[in-house]
C-alpha cells in the first residue's frame, strides 16, 4: 500500500465516524440570522416597554388568558415566539441547503437523536415558565428561558460540533446572572439570545461554512 | 525496512468492512438502511460484507420489528473493536515506516 493511499483511507474513517455519529450539517449563518433577530426583538420589546402606559403590577394571583395575551406581557410574549419562529425557519432552510452540498440526510438517524435531545429541555422549560406566566411570576421568564435553551445546548452538542455545547454553557451563566439581578431581564436576554448567537454563528461560519 | 503488513486484519482488507466498522466504533448500533446510505453501496454488497463480519465476530446482528416492517441493527464486538484498533495502528505505524525509510 503506498503511503497516500493508507492516508487516504484514514481520512475516510475520520469523516464516516464524523458524519455517522454527529449532525455536522448545522449552518453557521442561520446562528447570525437568529442572533440578529433576537436583537430586533430586544429593541421592539424594549420600545413596548417604555411607550407602555399601564403598568404590569406584579400580581400573584391568576390571570384569565384573554387579560394575559392583552396585556404587555402578551405582546411581548407575541414578540418572543415571532423571533422563535423565524429563528428555527431560517434554521431549517439554511440547514436543508448546507445537508444537501455535506450529503448528509437532514432527517437521520443524527439529525433525530440532535432534536429529541434539544426538544426535550426545551419542551419542559417552556411548559414550566408558561405555567408561571399564568401565575404572574414575570421575572422567572427571561432567565429560565436562557438556561433551559443552554441545557437544551449542552445535550444537543454531543450530537453535533463540541462549539454548541460551550454556547450552552454560557447561555446558562447569563441565565444564572440575570436571575440574580432582576430588572435587567431584557439586557441579559439581549446578550444571551442575539450576541451570543451573532459571535457563536460567525465563529461557526467561518470555520466550517466556507 | 520491516513493515508490519502481518498485522494488518485481513477481514479489514476490503474497503466496505473497513467503513463499516469505522461507523460501529462511534456508535451503539446502526440499522441497515442508514448504512446503505450512509456508505453509498447496494443491499447485496452490503449484506454480503456484514456476513463476513459476522462470521468473524466482530459484529453483532439484532433483529426486531418496527410496526410490522423488520428493522436489523448492527453493534460492534469487544473482539470487533479490539480488532479495528489494531489494524489503525499497524495501518499509523506503516505511514511512520515509509516516512522514517
Amino acid at each position: 500500500m503506498e503511503e497516500k493511499e493508507i492516508k487516504d483511507e484514514l481520512a475516510s474513517i475520520r469523516s464516516l465516524m464524523e458524519r455517522s455519529s454527529k449532525f455536522i450539517s448545522l449552518s453557521g449563518l442561520s446562528g447570525i440570522l437568529a442572533g440578529i433577530y433576537a436583537l430586533i426583538g430586544a429593541v421592539a420589546a424594549y420600545y413596548l416597554i417604555t411607550t407602555n402606559t399601564s403598568r404590569v403590577y406584579p400580581y400573584h394571583g391568576y390571570y384569565s388568558f384573554d387579560h394575559l395575551f392583552n396585556s404587555l406581557v402578551g405582546q411581548l410574549l407575541i414578540i418572543a415566539i415571532v423571533v422563535f419562529v423565524a429563528s428555527v425557519g431560517t434554521g431549517i432552510i439554511l440547514t436543508n441547503r448546507k445537508a444537501k452540498i455535506k450529503e448528509q440526510a437532514i432527517w437521520g438517524s443524527t439529525s433525530k437523536a440532535l432534536l429529541f435531545n434539544m426538544a426535550t429541555p426545551l419542551i419542559a422549560g417552556g411548559l414550566l415558565m408558561f405555567i408561571f406566566l399564568v401565575h404572574g411570576y414575570y421575572g422567572i421568564v427571561g432567565p429560565s428561558s436562557l438556561v433551559f435553551y443552554g441545557l437544551a445546548l449542552v445535550g444537543a452538542g454531543n450530537f453535533t460540533f463540541t462549539m454548541v455545547k460551550y454556547l450552552g454553557l454560557c447561555e446558562i451563566a447569563i441565565g444564572l446572572i440575570a436571575a440574580c439581578l432582576p430588572g435587567y431581564g431584557l439586557l441579559f436576554w439581549a446578550i444571551g439570545f442575539g450576541l451570543l448567537h451573532i459571535i457563536y454563528g460567525s465563529m461557526m461560519y467561518f470555520k466550517y461554512d466556507r | 525496512m520491516k513493515v508490519p503488513f502481518e498485522k494488518l486484519d485481513k477481514a479489514f482488507e476490503n474497503r466496505l468492512r473497513l467503513q463499516i466498522m469505522s461507523v460501529l466504533m462511534v456508535n451503539d448500533r446502526y440499522d441497515f438502511n442508514s448504512l446503505k446510505e450512509l456508505l453509498d453501496t447496494t443491499d447485496g454488497n452490503l449484506a454480503s460484507h456484514l456476513k463476513g463480519l459476522e462470521k468473524e465476530e466482530y459484529i453483532m446482528v439484532h433483529k426486531t420489528f418496527l410496526g410490522r416492517k423488520p428493522n436489523t441493527t448492527y453493534e460492534a464486538t469487544d473482539k470487533g473493536k479490539t480488532a479495528f484498533k489494531q489494524h489503525l495502528d499497524a495501518l499509523e505505524k506503516l505511514i511512520k515506516q515509509q516516512k522514517s525509510g
